[in-house]
């Protein structure tokens, strides 16, 4: 982990320091890196700790030392070989893509009528989509639950994707209406004006214009869906479906006498990594998807 | 917006035909898609829960139900457990969004001060808010779960973290705080990049204090984005599920009203009681979501018109 987050970008600090340079000079205080080295250890200790578990096995785990005495692959090797856990991380990567596929689809269309078109009840369309990412999954998961069993989709992925529209598609709408905004008006006009239909105008020229805020919603999307709990425990019987995290709840040891969280930490850690290099990569992005709207008003 | 009809109207018959169709109709076609998928996927089971709620069904007999009326909100409310996850849940909600407020605050206020390395810390905090929620749990009970934890040995006592009444809910809401400060660090960093320097500078000639200038004018202006971040974490810790969920299965005093909703329906198949208590968590965040909608009522409206 520290060697992926240790390189500072050099690009930050210059612009950094033009925007405050008045009272915040070259020098840096003593105590600030104090509370600096504070953060980034209450940030980065927790994962460590779990990375040093999953490298320890047998008496090693119950030694207590902040690093592994022994340093070993087992538990890696063992979770590989768990047909559980491969099979959970092929549910979650069908269940997570789809649903973020279909919310942009689909929600690209309804944030760019928001954005720019005329109608009546737009505001009322906004408020509906903001209301809808403020429920309780547990209102949806009750009903669900007898539902999915009555129409024969329980414990399945089709089960899984339909709950996680409910919530990935105002997620997305929301997101992309502040992105098509930033679109300047004058091409898509200039477009019309040379006779394309609305649609055409939309196809050829905001969408392509909108690809970095499509990129954000769609990681914010995914991110949401590959970290989903509550429908994945509450409408998943058996490894068919089950995604990740309900995995990793129900995860024990490949043998009895195994310490399960040794196997549990390797792939709490084999998941987070990804997700991580993901978020690092994508960070300017991610950053500016999750305060989208949030200063504005 | 405007150019664009005035265009339309004033174009010839012939490229007036080939704008297709009309703007509003156009509207009309974009957005149906997601209304019907949302009535499909969220309007209906609510309301399809709602009338669960209503009934009583058969333990013995699969699909056997009878009218109950209000017969299962009532036993919700006089039941001793269900006060138990709400309170639970009070208590976590305050004392993880206050925690959050101001570690974040501080993190926010630490990641705008200009400084070398800058970059370093913007990063890391991403960590944590990358951090699954089940993992994030998993974590925190390989750091309190004696013997493989540290925290006993490091404090010298002989809890038992996750087993015990008022420690299992601590440690669920570090666990929760650790997850979130960051976000909510994110959201008011966002909040003080739009504040201009010239006020400060202004203030700094003027003679104004460093504490002066946090007080009269940092905290003020970062009002509306801390008023969003607080209402956005308080609607998630409402509806706190997973963390409860991994690190104690919602026993040892930490039972949430997702998690007693969750067991009494899916563990006891007892419907009728398990959806009244699901509307009753929808009911309790649509109070403190109307409150949201209207602190940021005036964001969506200008977002709808312009």
């Amino acid at each position: 982990m520290a060697t992926t987050t240790a390189p500072a970008k050099p690009a930050e600090t210059p612009r950094a320091k033009r925007r405050r340079g008045a009272d915040a000079g070259p020098k840096t205080p003593w105590w600030l890196w104090f509370v600096v080295t504070a953060i980034v250890l209450f940030c980065l200790f927790p994962f460590y700790w779990m990375v040093s578990i999953s490298l320890k096995t047998g008496g090693d785990l119950t030694s207590g030392t902040p690093y592994p005495p022994s340093p070993t692959l087992k538990n890696y090797q063992s979770i590989f070989r768990n047909g559980d856990f491969t099979r959970a991380l092929l549910n979650s990567a069908v269940v997570s893509i789809v649903t973020t596929v279909l919310a942009l689809t689909v929600g690209s269309f309804c944030a760019y009528a928001l954005a720019r078109l005329r109608f009546r009840g737009k505001f009322a369309i906004l408020a509906l989509v903001l209301s809808i990412t403020t429920f309780p999954a547990i209102a949806i998961a009750a009903p669900l639950f007898r539902l999915w069993s009555d129409i024969g989709i329980y414990n399945t992925w089709i089960g899984l994707i339909i709950p996680y529209l409910t919530f990935a598609l105002p997620l997305s709408i929301y997101i992309l209406v502040s992105f098509f905004r930033e679109i300047p008006k004058d091409l898509e006009e200039a477009a019309l004006v040379d006779g394309a239909t609305y649609f055409q105008a939309f196809r050829k020229v905001v969408v392509p214009l909108a690809a970095p805020g499509l990129a954000t919603a769609g990681i914010l999307t995914f991110i949401g869906a590959w970290n989903e709990f509550l429908f994945a425990i509450t409408l998943t019987s058996s490894s068919s479906a089950r995604t990740v995290p309900a995995a990793i709840a129900f995860f024990s040891g490949s043998t009895q006498f195994e310490q399960p969280l040794g196997t549990i930490s390797a792939a709490s850690v084999v998941i987070s990594v990804p997700l991580i290099l993901l978020v690092l990569f994508f960070q300017k992005r991610i950053v500016a998807g999750l305060t989208a709207g949030a200063v504005k008003g | 917006m405007a150019d664009a009809t005035a265009v339309q109207k004033t174009g010839t018959p012939a490229t007036r035909r080939s704008k297709g169709l009309s703007e509003r109709r156009l509207a009309f076609l974009m957005v149906s898609p997601s209304m019907l998928l949302i009535a499909l996927v969220a309007a209906y089971p609510i309301g399809y829960g709602l009338w669960l709620s209503l009934h009583e069904y058969s333990v013995r007999v699969a699909g056997l139900s009878r009218w109950a009326g209000l017969r299962n909100y009532r036993t919700a409310l006089s039941d001793s457990e269900w006060w138990a996850a709400f309170f639970h849940t009070m208590i976590f909600t305050v004392c993880s969004v206050s925690l959050e407020f101001a570690i974040g605050l501080g993190m926010a206020l630490v990641m705008h001060a200009a400084f070398r390395g800058q970059g370093i810390i913007r990063t890391t905090v991403l960590v944590p808010w990358a951090m699954l929620t089940v993992v994030t749990a998993v974590m925190w009970r390989t750091m309190f779960e004696s013997p493989l934890g540290f925290v006993n040995s490091l404090l010298g006592t002989n809890t038992v973290w996750l087993g015990d009444q008022p420690y299992a809910l601590i440690v669920v809401i570090l666990a929760d705080v650790w997850k979130t400060a960051p976000f909510m660090a994110l959201l008011i960093l966002a909040g003080l990049q739009v504040i201009p320097t010239e006020i400060y500078e202004a203030a700094e000639v003027d003679g104004a204090t460093a504490w002066q200038r946090f007080a009269r004018i940092t905290m003020p202006l970062l009002m509306p984005a801390i008023l969003v971040a607080l209402i956005f974490r308080t609607l998630d810790a409402l509806r706190v599920f997973d963390l409860p969920f991994v690190l104690t299965n919602g026993k040892s005093g930490t039972s949430t009203l997702s998690t007693i909703a969750q067991e009494t329906f899916a563990s006891n198949r007892i419907y009728g009681l398990g959806s009244a208590m699901a509307v009753l968590t929808f009911l309790i965040v649509m109070i403190v979501s109307f409150t949201y909608i209207r602190t940021v009522g005036g964001n969506i409206r200008g977002l709808a018109e312009e």
